[in-house]
């Protein structure tokens, strides 16, 4: 059976992994290297790297690093953030990333997705999507994206972009909730659900885990195929394998040997 | 040495840095003299089956392939690579491919319209034979997959390992004589798949 997937997310600014609260108040945690082969060794499905300060500082993302990286684990890995053309994703892909995800740059030019797919691979691109709860009835979903870090509203509809972006051949989606983002009060069980159960391509819950049992209910209730965690782990209140073990108790498929 | 196919079809950067990490010497190449002067090949590959047949044409690595499996090289297929080398593919309106194995590749066509294509992830791989590639791993060990199709080799003998998804068992490693050949990564399988290509890089490609 496919085991559902647990994504340790490293917000990488000035080489060192960093966690915030809705992309403010940022501490730094430690070595992105070092952290990941911790993280791999430890049991986790997947990485992702978001270099989060390459967009506002206008620079192409650290090669170097996912270099690094790649030398270093050999699971798959996701890397974004500055990403501006199909010539970044290839030297992303080329430095030995798994995936590449974009965000901004898609909702600005979605027929990136398309041609990255279509040079690529669909395996290899992954739409990050921000969405934020809305009243607004030109958002029928009830949830309209967001781009830059939660900065601007693109007005558009979350649940429409996701099957745009399916359309268009993207492989995978995050959906991050700007409302959870960094509460660790839960996942939004309600759009992840909402999300996953619109499209036919696998859907990554992101934003607010904060327990084993918030995982399990985005893993149930939400209908995600996998989800990312960060702070939990990277304040050493949770081990990957404490969270896997309660997912297993909970009858949850997971990746038990590593 | 090493060969690992280029034959654009996808990155293969992860399958070198995984061989370098354990300390195996490789080269990717699509040149056909260095491939069948290698100790071993890998034909790896991620995209789609009629683009990758068109580029094997291209490339006229056929005779260099066929030769090294035929006089017993160790030869390691990965995910597209091992679609491939069976006789036929569904993907792109049907595509004639190989025929290093005799087989076909099939579409998932899950009943569940809720069951996500691609398979995208971990797992877990079922032995129906000792191999010497899975010596040290763990039957029932989890690998990561990325893919819409599956090998259906025409004769169970074929089957070195199974694996479940979208309500079919399918067979998740292809073998013959000296052929091996993953629908997973094991370049992207963590110590399970870095033990795999150890085992591989000391094969002699007898069973």
């Amino acid at each position: 059976m496919l085991s559902k997937r647990i994504i340790p997310c490293l917000d990488v600014r000035n080489k060192k992994v960093t966690k915030g609260v809705k992309f403010q108040n940022n501490v730094d945690l430690g070595d992105p290297i070092e952290m990941a082969v911790a993280y791999s060794d430890g049991g986790c499905d997947e990485l992702v790297f978001y270099d989060i300060t390459a967009s506002a500082e206008r620079r192409p993302i650290d090669i170097e690093m996912v270099r690094e990286v790649a030398n270093n684990i050999h699971i798959p890995f996701a890397v974004g953030g500055g990403i501006e053309s199909l010539d970044d994703m290839y030297r992303v892909l080329l430095a030995g990333a798994e995936k590449v995800s974009v965000n901004s740059l898609a909702v600005k030019n979605p027929e990136i997705i398309a041609e990255g797919a279509k040079v690529f691979g669909a395996q290899c691109i992954v739409l990050g999507m921000d969405p934020v709860k809305t009243d607004d009835p030109r958002f029928p979903s009830g949830y309209e994206v967001t781009v830059r870090g939660f900065r601007e509203r693109a007005g558009i509809d979350a649940l429409e972009w996701a099957k745009r972006a399916e359309g268009l051949g993207v492989g995978e989606i995050v959906v991050n909730s700007v409302d959870a983002d960094g509460t660790r009060d839960g996942f939004e069980i309600t759009l992840t659900s909402l999300i996953s159960t619109s499209v036919h391509i696998p859907v990554v819950a992101s934003g607010g885990a904060g327990t084993p049992k918030h995982l399990v209910d985005v893993f149930t209730e939400g209908r995600a195929d996998a989800a990312i965690i960060a702070s939990m782990i990277h304040t050493g209140e949770y081990t990957i394998a404490q969270i896997k073990a309660d997912l297993v108790e909970a009858g949850i498929p997971i990746r038990r040997r590593w | 040495m090493i060969a690992i196919i280029d034959y654009k079809a996808g990155n293969l950067t992860s399958v070198r840095l995984a061989l370098e990490y354990i300390g195996v010497e490789c080269e990717i190449t699509n040149d056909p003299s260095k491939i069948v002067a290698a100790e071993r090949v890998i034909f790896p590959g991620v995209g789609a089956a009629g683009e990758a047949m068109r580029n094997v044409g291209e490339l006229e690595i056929l005779d260099s392939m066929r030769t090294v499996v035929s006089r017993g090289t160790p030869f390691l297929g990965i995910c597209l690579g091992t679609q491939i080398i069976l006789e036929s593919s569904e993907e792109d309106g049907g595509v004639s491919c190989i025929g290093l194995v005799p087989g076909t590749v099939k579409r998932f066509t899950p009943s569940d319209p809720m069951c996500k294509i691609p398979q995208m992830g971990w797992n877990t791989v079922e032995l129906k034979k000792a191999h010497p590639l899975f010596e040290g791993i763990e039957d029932g060990s989890e690998f990561y997959f990325v893919h819409s199709y599956y090998p259906s080799p025409s004769d169970p003998a074929y089957t070195i390992a199974e694996t479940e998804y979208a309500d079919v068992r399918f067979t998740s490693v292809v073998g013959r004589a000296n052929l091996f050949a993953t629908q997973f990564h094991p370049e992207r399988s963590g110590r399970i798949g870095l033990r795999l290509l150890e085992n591989f890089s000391r094969w002699d490609g007898k069973c």
